[in-house]
């Protein structure tokens, strides 16, 4: 039985075992390597998506969960002008280190711009306050929401 | 040093076709090391950044520059370039000047071309180094461009476009025709050894999809699919049976510090020496002892390898900070030449110190061997990650003084007592190097752990920073390394250095007062470095106003790591609030690296060093019973998260006639003692071991 998955704007149809985790599905059988494999316990944000708008994780969420929803990986978020906008800011930002939790973080701040076009840093940060990063990229990364903020005018 | 061992101007930079190769063996972790040895590069050679590129890190072709550790790379790495930088443009210049036939003060070199007034046709600076004498040696003191002469670099982070399109590759995306995905099925803890297998999980290995490897008490499953050998592995660990003899030892590692036999010896100037320990200061003014439990790297990628033996050569695809140690290490494991083994650095997320890359590079290569012909790549979980990495090790420091009728320090005792630091597998006696790869303790033919031996070193270990940076009348230090503690331990961000800061600047301030001398003057009066005090009085403009509300209190402190490397000044206010949390509210970082290289890079590395003392001071601590390791994971494991995060302000004091010095270790001890003085100041409550959690801060109020 194949599954049919809505990623990045495309009907893909997947062969994995529809009780596989999504990440394992996007990074092995659809080669979107951008989200990242951290804990599979939903605890640090490396794998998020974008499904249906909202920022979730997919390291431990069979794929078979995600039938009918749309899904937007972190190589998809540029086409989209938020996903853009808030890519750009990172880099203007210098927000990344290492950058295992960067995809993580994009596309959360993605999904926390199309909600809130102007979110305070307060918000900003519980809103991220499920990723983790270990290098202490933080400051940046709260510098590249409010760039990315300020570009909605 | 990486100059000495790697002489030529062709082991840092080379030319392919119309591009600039820098060469460097040190390993790109998040510190950003590349983006500032292309930034030298194009500031040396006046080569635009985007016509340079760096090489990977290989054994056999990169220059050997031991182990990316120490905050060493922009001073071993950063300066060998620069000098092979300058030497090579010294030569072109004279070739340039003979074909013009014009003196070489006359020439102009821009944007890569050389010119002189009146030439109707440029030379091409980099198709002359390309021809330059591949025996020609680096000039040590060649003569670098002052920074007055310099064209400014802009320069985006490298790989930072592709990170956030999800474009960077790690090590954990590499994929191989024919590659098998690989998990290893650890014991319950260090000291249980593989008894016996059930049948069921014995079957899985008649499972034609999925390969078992054992050697003794090391065991791993590979197979094509990933998620079926995450699932195997667990049905396959399901089966296993293990002695676990006595268990882990159950006492805590505080008192085991004081009570396990150690090696003792005075430290002096920095340096530990042979010989008696001088006696303590008798009958202190003050005295406190000040504890870090074990903590963990906790890099946010389980550790990974890549390994495929192929046609008699081991090709091991590694995020360690160290491949040609490591490939000594693995080559004397199985017992091959050096030649035999090859080791590529692929990028890992940040390690902050010796995590598990090393072991995992290993394990990938006993599992390789199993199945040869066949690239076998390795993922740890998450729960191998905290439970099996090598943890930075716990300290005492042990602290007391004496001022004198000035209300100046007297007499300064520091005795520290820790692990080793060095637990990185680099060759040495009794098979040092091969000893400290984990899975060799578990082989049918286990190399046992070797004893520690004392890091003799200046500023190495346990005695990084144990050595006040102030002017006291009379100093006594006493490094001790306690054997037979629960845990693996190795080298972690700063070493030794952020307990005895920790120590050292908690102190300053109990020690402050008397005479009405605050905390920055009590500082600046035992300081005889003007760029020290620099520092402090920067923090002093930025810090702004004292905050006043409830709760509220700001700390301060100084340090210069090693005492010759960055000097950083950090200035907390925080807010202990009803639950007893400590929560961050500003901080202002100062920092005088020297010359600076990148100073977006360098704020990056003071303010994520300043993340992760927090997280250190705050949050972080290993527990463990006799059953094993209870860190499992992000929630037994707490660290920093972004609500935790205070707004920051980092100010750079720029010496353009001073060399540059490392900086990435630079601010989490600092950060650590700041935050220590900023909660006395709001609580009255003197903390003395991390982490300063709730429950801690508790327990000392009732202790009052």
């Amino acid at each position: 039985m194949t599954l049919t998955l809505r990623i990045n704007g495309e009907d893909r149809a997947v062969t994995s075992d529809p009780e596989t985790p999504l990440i394992y599905v996007l990074r092995n059988e659809l080669k979107l390597k951008g989200a990242k494999l951290g804990c599979g316990l939903e605890q640090c944000g490396s794998c998020a998506v974008l499904c249906d708008g909202e920022a979730v994780m997919t390291c431990a969420t069979p794929a078979g969960a995600f039938e009918g929803k749309a899904i937007t990986t972190v190589e998809g978020l540029g086409s989209t002008a938020t996903g853009a906008r808030v890519q750009r800011a990172f880099v203007k930002a210098g927000a990344a280190q290492c950058g295992y939790c960067t995809s993580g973080l994009v596309v959360a701040v993605t999904a926390l711009l199309s909600k809130t076009a102007r979110p305070s840093r307060a918000e900003a940060k519980t809103w991220l306050d499920p990723h983790l990063c270990r290098c202490g990229a933080h400051s940046n990364v709260l510098k590249a929401v409010k760039i990315a903020a300020e570009g909605e005018s | 040093m990486s100059l000495e061992a790697n002489p030529l101007v062709r082991d840092w930079l080379r030319v392919d076709g119309d591009r600039l190769v820098v060469r460097t063996g040190k390993v790109d972790i998040g510190q950003r090391i590349t983006t500032a040895l292309v930034r030298i590069a194009a500031e040396e050679l006046s080569v635009p950044v985007a016509q340079i590129d760096v090489d990977e890190v290989r054994t056999g072709l990169s220059p050997n520059e031991g182990v990316t550790s120490g905050s060493n790379s922009i001073e071993q790495s950063g300066r060998a370039l620069r000098l092979a930088c300058a030497t090579a443009r010294a030569a072109v210049f004279e070739a340039a000047a003979h074909f013009f036939g014009v003196d070489a003060g006359a020439l102009k070199l821009e944007d890569g071309l050389i010119t002189h007034p009146g030439a109707n046709s440029g030379y091409r600076l980099l198709d002359k180094v390309a021809k330059l004498d591949p025996a020609m040696q680096v000039d040590p003191n060649a003569r670098i461009l002052p920074a007055s002469r310099v064209q400014p670099v802009a320069m985006t982070p490298r790989h930072l476009e592709d990170m956030v399109r999800g474009a960077f590759r790690f090590l954990h995306d590499i994929e191989r025709p024919g590659m098998l995905h690989a998990r290893v099925v650890r014991p319950p803890h260090a000291a249980a050894r593989l008894k016996s297998i059930s049948p069921e999980a014995r079957n899985l290995a008649a499972n034609q999809t999925l390969r078992i490897v054992r050697d003794g008490s090391f065991l791993a499953v590979a197979g094509a699919d990933e998620w079926d050998v995450i699932k195997s592995s667990q049905t396959f660990a399901r089966g296993c049976v293990w002695d676990l003899g006595e268990g882990m030892p159950e006492a805590g590692v505080f008192s085991l510090l004081r009570r396990n036999p150690s090696i003792r010896l005075p430290v002096v100037e920095g340096s530990p020496r042979e010989g008696e320990s001088p006696p303590a200061i008798s009958d202190p003014e003050f005295s406190a002892e000040f504890e870090r439990p074990y903590q963990l790297h906790g890099a946010l990628a389980p550790s990974a390898a890549l390994a495929e033996w192929r046609d008699g050569l081991l090709t091991i695809h590694t995020h360690s900070q160290g491949i040609y140690p490591l490939r000594a290490a693995i080559a004397d494991s199985l017992r091959l030449d050096e030649d035999a083994v090859e080791l590529i650095h692929a990028p890992g997320s940040g390690c902050y110190g010796h995590n598990s890359a090393d072991d995992a590079a290993f394990e990938a290569a006993l599992i390789a061997r199993s199945v040869p012909e066949t690239p076998i790549l390795l993922k740890w979980t998450r729960e191998e990650e905290h439970r099996w990495e090598p943890v930075a090790p716990a300290m005492r420091v042990s602290t007391s003084a004496t001022l004198d009728t000035a209300g100046e320090v007297e007499a300064w005792s520091a005795e520290v007592f820790s692990d080793t630091h060095r637990g990185r597998p680099r060759p040495g006696p009794d098979r040092a190097g091969p000893s400290r790869l984990l899975a060799n303790r578990l082989r049918a033919t286990p190399i046992e752990p070797a004893p520690a031996a004392p890091n003799m070193a200046a500023h190495g270990g346990m005695h990084r920073n144990l050595d006040p940076i102030y002017d006291f009348g009379s100093t006594r230090l006493v490094k001790n390394l306690v054997s037979d503690l629960p845990l693996r331990t190795s080298a972690m961000r700063c070493l030794g250095a952020v307990a005895n800061i920790f120590a050292l600047e908690s102190m300053m301030d109990e020690m402050v007062g008397r005479n009405g001398v605050g905390a920055v003057d009590f500082r600046r009066r035992h300081l005889r470095d003007e760029r020290a005090v620099a520092v402090l009085d920067r923090l002093v403009e930025c810090a702004g106003p004292q905050p006043d509300a409830d709760g509220a209190g700001r700390g301060i402190a100084y340090a210069q790591y090693k005492n010759a490397m960055t000097r950083v000044g950090v200035c907390v206010d925080l807010v202990v609030n009803e639950a007893a949390e400590v929560k961050l509210d500003r901080v202002v970082i100062v920092a005088d690296a020297g010359r600076i290289v990148d100073p977006d890079g360098l704020t990056a590395q003071l303010e994520g060093g300043f993340a992760q003392g927090a997280s250190w001071a705050l949050f972080e601590e290993v527990n463990w019973d006799r059953s094993g390791v209870l860190s499992a994971d992000w929630e037994s494991y707490p660290v920093i998260r972004f609500s935790d995060i205070p707004e920051i302000e980092t100010v750079l004091i720029d010496r353009p006639q001073e060399r540059s010095v490392g900086a990435g270790e630079a601010s989490p001890g600092p950060s650590v003692a700041a935050i220590a003085n900023a909660v006395k100041a709001a609580t009255g409550l003197r903390l003395t071991r991390m982490p300063f959690t709730p429950d801690a801060l508790r327990a000392a109020a009732l202790r009052t």
